[in-house]
Order: C-alpha cells, then structure tokens, then sequence
C-alpha cells in the first residue's frame, strides 16, 4: 500500500528532487548552461516517471491529492510545457549578463506547483498548488528586471499580476471560507455528501462557490477577470508568457473541471448562468479586442481569452451531458491550445532575446520568404487556432460544436461562430503580413541561424498540431479511457 | 481506391512542385503539367474503360448500395464519431471531376508565362486547391466533406494574397471570411443533423448514406437545412451571398481566376444537389420558392450591375452570379429538366467563364489595366484574340449551339411546370445578357484604338487551351445526349422529378 503511494507521488517527488538539485548546483557553480541541462534534465526524468505510476492508478494519495489517468494527463502535459519553457528560456537568456540560474528554480517550483493543482482533490492542495505556481510566477515575469536593458516592462508586468493575482487569491480563499462554514468539509469528492446533509442551499454557499469561481476565471483570464493578461502577457519575457499560456491554464482548468464536475456545483443554475456568461462576453471582447492589436504578444493574449471562452461552452456543456464527454472534450481542447500556444510564442522567442522582442506585426512582414520554415509553423499555428481543417485546433472546434449541440446551447454556439469570425480576420491578417514581400534588413534576426532548442520546440509542436488534426484517433481513445472516471 | 489516387497524386505533385522551386524556378510547372496529366489519363480511364480500374463491389455492399455508383471505397477514420474515408463517384460525381481536373490543365495554361514569381509555392497551391475541389466531389461522408470544403479554401486564400492584384488583402481576406462563416454554420448543420440522427438511431455516424431520411424535430428542420444552404449559396453564389465575388475573381491573378469561376462555384452547385435537398427533401420543397426566387433576382439583379462595370474581371464576375442563378433555379425547380440543364450550366459555365477569364486576364497581363475605357479598337492588333472573345462572350449568351444554350434552356423548361412567373422572369436575363457582353465586344475590340495600344496576340500555349474549350463547348451543344445519360442515373436516385 505504501510502496503504491510512493510510486503514485513519483512525479511529484521526483521534481522536487529536481529542484532541491538545481537550487544545490546553482549554490555551488553556476553556469547557465550546466543549469537549463539540469533542469530539462529533470523534467525529463519527472514526465518518464509516468510509466510506472500508470499501473497502479486511480490512487488516492492522502485527502490532498488524487493521481488519476486524469490528472496524470494533464500533469505530463504540464511538465511537456515546463520542458518547452527550459529549452526556449536558454537561448532568450543566454547573453542577459545578469544571474540566470535561478530563473529556472523559479521554473521548476512554479512547475512543482502547477502539477500539484492539476492533482489536487482538496481546496488546501488547490490553494497550495495555485500559491506555489502564483509566486514563482511573480517573480519569473519580473525577471530580467535587473539587466541594464530589458526587453519590454518586465517589473510592470510583475506588479501588475503580483497585485491582482495577490487580491484574487484572497477572494478565493475568502470563498474557500464560506464554502466550508456551510457544509463542513475541504475535499471536492466529500462536497455532494455534505451538501446533501445540509440540506437546503443558502445563499452564502453559493457567494462562496462564485468566489471560487471567480479566483479560477482570473487565472484562465475570463472575461472580466482578464484585465491583466495582455499587459503581463506583453511585459514578461517570451518564455514566461508561453509559460502563462499554457501551463498555467491547464493545470487551472484541470482542477476547475474537476471540482465542477466532482462537487455537482456544475448542476447549480447560479453557476451555469455565471459561467455562460463569461463564456460569451469572453469569445466576443476577446475577439474583438484582439482586432485593435498591433503586438503579437498581446494579440495572442486576446485570442486567448476568446480561445478559453471556447472551451467554458464544453464545460457548461457538462450540465446536461454525460460527464464524461465534456472532460474528454474539454481535455483534447485544451491539449490543442496548449500544443498551438507554445508552438506559437516559440516562434516569437526563437526571433527574441532579452534586449530586443521581435513582437510588432510589422516586425513579422515578409517573414514566409525571409524564413519560410519559421512562417510555416506560425501559420500553421493560426490557422489551427481559427480552426481549419487538418489541424488539432479544428477536431478541438469539432468537439465544442458537438457538445454544444448535443446540450443546446444554441445561443453560445451563435456567439462562437460570431467570434470565430472575427478571429479569422486578425489571423489572416498576420498571416498576410507574413506573405507580403520582405524588405532587405541587414539586422534580421530570422535570417540568422536560430537557437536549436527553439527549433525542436518548433517541429514538436507543430508535428502534432498536424499529427493530431489528421489522425486524432488514438489520442481521442486515450482521453475517452480516462474521462470515464467522470 | 482510384479516387483515393487522384486526390493523392494532386497533393504529392503539389509538394513536389513545392520543393522542386530550389533546382530550378521552370521546374515547378513542368511537374504541375506532369500531375494534372497524369491525373487527367486516370480521369479519361474512368469515362472511357472503368472496367479496367475494377468497381469496388465488396465495399458497395458493405455501405449498401447498388449499381448507380460506379466507384465507392469506405474505411475508418475517427471510429469515436463514426467519421470514416468515404470516396465515392456516380454519374454527376465523375462529370465534375473531368470538369476539375480538365480545368485544372486550362488554369496551368493561363498560369505557364505569367506567373513568374515564386512558382514553387503557387504551384503547390493550385494542385492543392485542385485536390481540394475532386475531394469536395467525391467525399460521402460529411465530416470528410467539410474538410476537403475547408481544405480547397485556403491554398485559394494564398494565391490571391500572393499574387493578386493591387488590392488583393481586401479581395482575399473578404473571400476567406465570407466562404469559412458560412462554412462554419454548416458545420453546425451537419452536427445537429448527426445529432438528431444519433437521438433516433442510438447510432453516431457521418456516412451520407446513413443521414439521408433522418428524422428531425419539429421545428429544426429548417435551420439545419438553411446551414448548408447558407454554405452553399456562399459558394454558388446567389443573392444576397454574392459580395465576395467580385473582389475575389477580380483581384485574384488569371489562373486563380478560371479555377474559381470554373471549379469552386460548382461546388456550391453540387452541394445543392447531393446534399441540401436529398437530406431534407421536405423542407426544401417547401423553401424552393425562396430559392427560386433567389435564383431569379441573381439572374436580373447582377445582369444589371454586370452591365454598369468598367472593369473587365468584375464585369464577367458579375455575369457568373447570373449565369449561377439560372443553376440554382434548375435546382429548386428539382424536376429532371430543371436539374439536368443546371448540370449543362455547370459544365459549360465551367468552359465559358474560364475562358473569359483567360482572356481579360491575359489582356491585363498585355496593357496592364482592366479598365475598358482605356481599351477599345483591339481587334486591329490581336485579330485571334477578338475572335476567341467573340465566340466565348456569344457561348455564354447562349447561343444554340453551344453548351451554355443547352443549359439554359433546359432550365427555363424545368422550372416553367413550377412556376410560370420564374420562368419567364428568368428568360429575361438571357436577353440583358445579350447587352452586357457584346457591350463588352464593342468596347474592348471595335471602335478605334484610342490610346495606340500594341498588343501581343495570342500564345501558342493559350491557342492550345482556347481551342480545347471551343471544342468542349461544341461538344455540349451539338451532343449534350453524351452527358445527359451520365447525370441521369444520379438525379434519379436523388429523387428528382422525371415526367414521362
């Protein structure tokens, strides 16, 4: 039995071995390159761990954590992106000629974080995980503050989601408070038992669920928790905001789904209307502000918004549906976004550095003929994130559409397609700007050889964009076997 | 499986094509003519001797079907959503592919001297967007159909943004959005169709088969039909979906010019008949006025516009919406006339168009503006040209003779048992459209040659492909019989009307 836990909390264990060795190493010598190969290193050994804990799932790893195919998925997704992260970090940082080691402690205890709150089956594991992953990020976001020329704001950036992530964590909790004051337990699975003891449904319950709700929608970047995301998605440095892009959101949607679907609060008419709501004032501000964007950064941070306004419609999906679909649904979605996002912001990192971000539309003018490969993986990156065919991002839009209509949602549907629309207009619109003739520029860095660690994350990403576009079978077979626990 | 081939041949050749651009800039066209060659050899081969390439009997009997078929291969794709590979080919079926693939060869014609830059990439986009189109008529299932729709989209989208004209960001992304919303309702249509399937049947499936005769709701009916209407009159297009079109034919550069107005619209057409109104026979019946009324207005309203145009692409531009309204009031009219003389329409619109395109597009390519009022007494410098635009601009009036009379007036013979008022309506678009082309004729070619403008006459190369189409449209003038009984097989089995 104990010999199954230690097994069970392989990964976790295993990356805080990781970071206790970088954190050791970085005491004694630091060398910036000996420091990222460490930390990919890790990561490495950390996602293989999942061969041996796949035998002796599902296990309940004390009240706090559950491993599951479920969260197993999304852990291994996260360590992928923490992965990407490392291999993009090392070149974008390699001639910042201030300390650079730590940057990847930070990584990897934000990592750590981020794997605990997709495992987490309790709300002081979720409250844990969300802290642990909130407070690196702070600091990575601030990150290059020090260098004598930075990039972009970094220590804007950093306040910035310092201060409204500080305040959302503390509504959170706030709710976490009221929750547990009306019905006298902590764990996700207890909730339905103790709710059902408790009878009828007060109204300070349900202003605790929505605080609850309200601290997951900040860290998704929903409507109108979404304030900070373009200004800190602009602000940090490249591999941070792909860090905020992807893993952030997955493990934040992992344990939101969860504790939806988990505690029944999906069924409360309260939480369907709130997240309806969100989903599409979400698809359409996010749409539409992203037409204004002349950043590409910033632009990806507003396709973002609408993106997970997209993926809330396969979550309130879940309250007419069978369970099961919708965490299937919701799991290949976010899987897709993940896989574009990194693709995508490791294109804008393999052309940046930190003293200079190559990040304006017009820096992207002409880049098909200049870099055709580069362009290629953006634009195929775009397209999948409009949702056309043999692409992932189209079976991801496959999967909002059929839960949609199997549940009804008529009128979200209608504000998905309005907002698809509007999306493919600025899509094109950067793919345009990467067909039209390029202009001589002695100081082109995509004509420079790019660093190999941003092309691997490149050719990764982008075989399975496509790979999954066009054969997505296995992988649907995998996330229907472990959205059957739902 | 043959049909497999040619879709496959068309994308490997386009990549070919693609990488072939490193060794030589002249190589990536010889390699497109080798493809669509070849391509057309298999297509010939079907029409001629389909003997030869086996008919798949075991995989008619496990979709059950019969006969009308002469090609049809299944295997699975995402067997979670019951999506599978579902190629098939029929009568209407292997008459658009010849279309397609004979077109395919016009457009690598008018493409040979004039696109000059980056013809690797341009290449891989015209045997692409080809592939696309025979995958749109062939696929039978609708999951893989709305793919194959996305997919012959956005190879269209690079060749006018590439090699467009001066305002092709416009003309492109406006083609794109329009063609991708549109396809986006009807995404919603054919999962809702899927869906209430499913309800019924306990059975998720995307098999065109299977969908046909489900049984929908009250009251949902109509707007799963009115999504891939919406889609399909996009394409097509009929009023008030047209917009797109002027910009895109204009903007786009010739070669992208004959595939759209000769290959993508009939998409739309074809849509219509295999799919719109065969999965909702009752709802469309009762929307055929609509339609049809649709039809008559893009007849008249476009006739009108076309006529107003100073710009030579827009202005046949326009002519395609009308001459597309007369297909879709064959379809509405859904009696064997109706629907026979829509597919004559297709098919000679097909040759028609491409071919005017050609000419305004070379014409551009000589002088540089597309502006009639700075043309005018060419017929002086460019004999030949004068008199392939003469017998074009007269085939597309529709003159006895030629396909597009045919057409035509098997239209306005289906839809006169329908509806009296349409018809008669209808026929008179073939009379303004009589004005608008030889206005064109007047303007362009006779008259005086104001501004001295020397123009080169016709290429060897363009003599070939304009002689080739002469010929096709004589063919469907004078024996029209030949494709009749092809698409007949089909249009019964769609449930058409036949009066006999």
């Amino acid at each position: 039995m104990y010999s199954n836990l230690i097994i069970d909390l392989m990964q976790i264990i295993m990356l805080t071995i990781s970071t206790v060795v970088v954190m050791m190493t970085t005491a004694f010598k630091r060398d910036h390159g000996l420091i990222s190969g460490l930390t990919v290193f890790g990561l490495f050994a950390s996602l293989l761990t999942f061969v041996f804990i796949q035998p002796v799932l599902p296990l309940e790893a004390t009240q706090l954590l559950i491993i599951d195919e479920y969260s197993l998925f999304f852990s291994n997704l996260i360590i992928v992106g923490a992965i990407g992260v490392a291999l993009l970090a090392y070149p974008y940082f390699q001639n910042h000629n201030v300390q650079n080691e730590e940057f990847y402690i930070l990584l990897m205890t934000a990592t750590l974080g981020a794997v605990v709150l997709a495992c987490s089956n309790h709300f002081v594991s979720f409250l844990l995980g969300m802290e642990m992953m909130g407070v690196s990020l702070y600091a990575m976001i601030a990150y290059p503050v020090h260098a004598a020329k930075s990039a972009k704001f970094p220590l804007e950036a950093g306040v910035k989601y310092l201060i409204l992530s500080a305040l959302t964590s503390g509504i959170t909790l706030f709710g976490i408070a009221l929750v547990y004051a009306y019905i006298g337990t902590m764990g996700f699975d207890e909730i339905p038992a103790a709710l059902e003891a408790a009878g009828e449904l007060g109204p300070v319950f349900l202003i605790g669920v929505l605080m609850i709700v309200a601290g997951a929608a900040f860290k998704l970047s929903l409507v109108p928790f979404h304030i900070w995301t373009p200004d800190v998605y602009e602000g940090a440095p490249v591999p941070v905001t792909a860090f905020l892009a992807t893993v952030s959101k997955a493990a934040m949607l992992a344990v939101t789904l969860r504790l939806l679907l988990v505690s029944n609060a999906i069924e409360l008419n309260v939480v369907t209307t709130v997240l309806t709501v969100m989903a599409a004032v979400s698809i359409i501000f996010g749409n539409l502000l992203a037409l204004l964007q002349e950043n590409v950064k910033r632009l990806f941070a507003y396709s973002s918004i609408a993106h997970l306004g997209y993926l809330l419609v396969i979550i309130i999906a879940a309250a007419k549906i069978p369970g099961a679909l919708s965490v299937e649904g919701v799991s290949f979605y976010m899987l897709a976004y993940f896989v574009m996002s990194l693709s995508g912001f490791a294109v804008i990192s393999a052309l940046s550095n930190s003293e200079k971000e190559y990040d304006q539309l017009a820096d992207f003018r002409g880049l098909f003929w200049r870099n055709s490969w580069v362009s290629a993986v953006l634009i195929t990156v775009l397209l999948s994130l409009a949702g056309i065919p043999l692409t992932a991002g189209f079976i991801g839009k496959f999967y909002i559409f059929t839960t949609g209509v199997e549940s009804e949602l008529w009128f979200l549907l209608t504000m998905l397609i309005i907002g698809s629309a509007i999306g493919l207009y600025y899509y094109l619109r950067l793919i345009y700007i990467m067909l039209q003739p390029a202009e001589d520029d002695a100081n082109d860095p995509a004509a420079v050889s790019l660093p190999l660690g941003a092309h691997a994350v490149m050719a990764a990403m982008t075989a399975a964009i496509i790979y999954l576009g066009v054969y997505p079978a296995p992988m649907i077979d995998t996330l229907q076997s472990l959205a059957s626990a739902f | 499986m043959i049909l497999v081939w040619l879709i496959t041949i068309l994308f490997a050749g386009g990549i070919g094509a693609w990488l072939s651009e490193k060794r030589n800039p002249e190589l990536p066209r010889v390699i497109a003519l080798a493809t669509i060659l070849l391509d057309l050899f298999l297509v010939v081969l079907m029409l001629v001797a389909p003997g030869v390439l086996g008919l798949d009997s075991a995989s008619q009997a496990e979709l059950g079907q019969t006969g009308e078929w002469l090609i049809l291969s299944s295997s699975e794709w995402i067997p979670r959503f019951g999506v599978a590979f579902i190629f098939g080919a029929d009568g209407l079926g292997l008459l658009l592919i010849t279309l397609t693939v004979f077109l395919g060869l016009m457009s690598l014609g008018s493409a040979w001297n004039e696109i000059k830059e980056r013809t690797g990439f341009f290449y891989f986009n015209l045997l692409w967007t080809l592939a696309g189109v025979i995958g749109v008529f062939t696929a039978l299932d609708l999951f893989l159909f709305f793919f194959f729709w996305e997919v012959m989209l956005i190879p269209m989208y690079f060749i006018i943004a590439i090699w467009g004209h001066e305002n092709k960001e416009y003309a492109a992304m406006k083609f794109f959005i329009f063609t991708q919303v549109s396809g986006m309702l009807m995404l919603l249509a054919i999962l809702m169709l899927v869906f209430f399937h499913y309800q019924s049947t306990g059975e998720f499936t995307f098999s065109y088969f299977d969908l046909l005769g489900t049984a929908i709701p009250d009251g949902f009916g109509f707007w799963v039909m009115l999504g891939f209407f919406i889609a399909f009159a996009t394409k097509l297009p009929t009023v008030p979906f047209h917009n797109w079109l002027p910009d895109a034919h204009s903007q786009a550069p010739t070669p992208g010019s004959v595939i759209l107005a000769g290959i993508l619209l009939k998409t739309g057409a074809y849509g219509l008949i295999r799919f719109t109104i065969p999965l909702f026979p009752e709802v469309s019946a009762d929307f055929a006025p609509t339609a049809m009324l649709l039809g008559v207005i893009s007849i008249l309203y476009t006739a009108k516009v076309a006529f107003s145009q100073n710009d030579l692409k827009r202005l046949i531009a326009y002519t395609s919406v009308s001459h597309m309204g007369f297909v879709m009031l064959g379809v509405y009219a859904w009696t064997s006339q109706g629907v026979q003389g829509a597919v004559m329409t297709m098919l000679a619109h097909g040759f028609s168009a491409a071919a005017l395109f050609m000419l305004a597009g070379g014409l551009q390519h000589r002088i540089h503006t597309r502006q009639m009022d700075k043309m005018g007494g060419l017929w002086g410098v460019a004999p030949k040209m004068g008199f392939m635009a003469v017998f074009f601009t007269v085939a597309a009036v529709g003159m006895p003779g030629l396909g597009n009379f045919i057409g035509e007036f098997l239209v306005l013979l289906g839809s006169f048992r329908i509806s009296i008022a349409a018809a008669s309506l209808a026929a008179i678009g073939m009379v303004v459209a009589a004005v608008y082309s030889l206005i064109v004729i007047q303007k362009v070619f006779h008259g005086e040659n104001k501004n001295n403008l020397v123009v080169e006459d016709l290429t060897t190369v363009e003599m070939i492909c304009f002689g080739f189409m002469m010929i096709g449209l004589l063919w469907m003038g004078m024996y029209p019989q030949s494709m009749l009984n092809m698409s007949e097989p089909t249009l019964r089995s769609l449930g058409v009307l036949f009066f006999q």
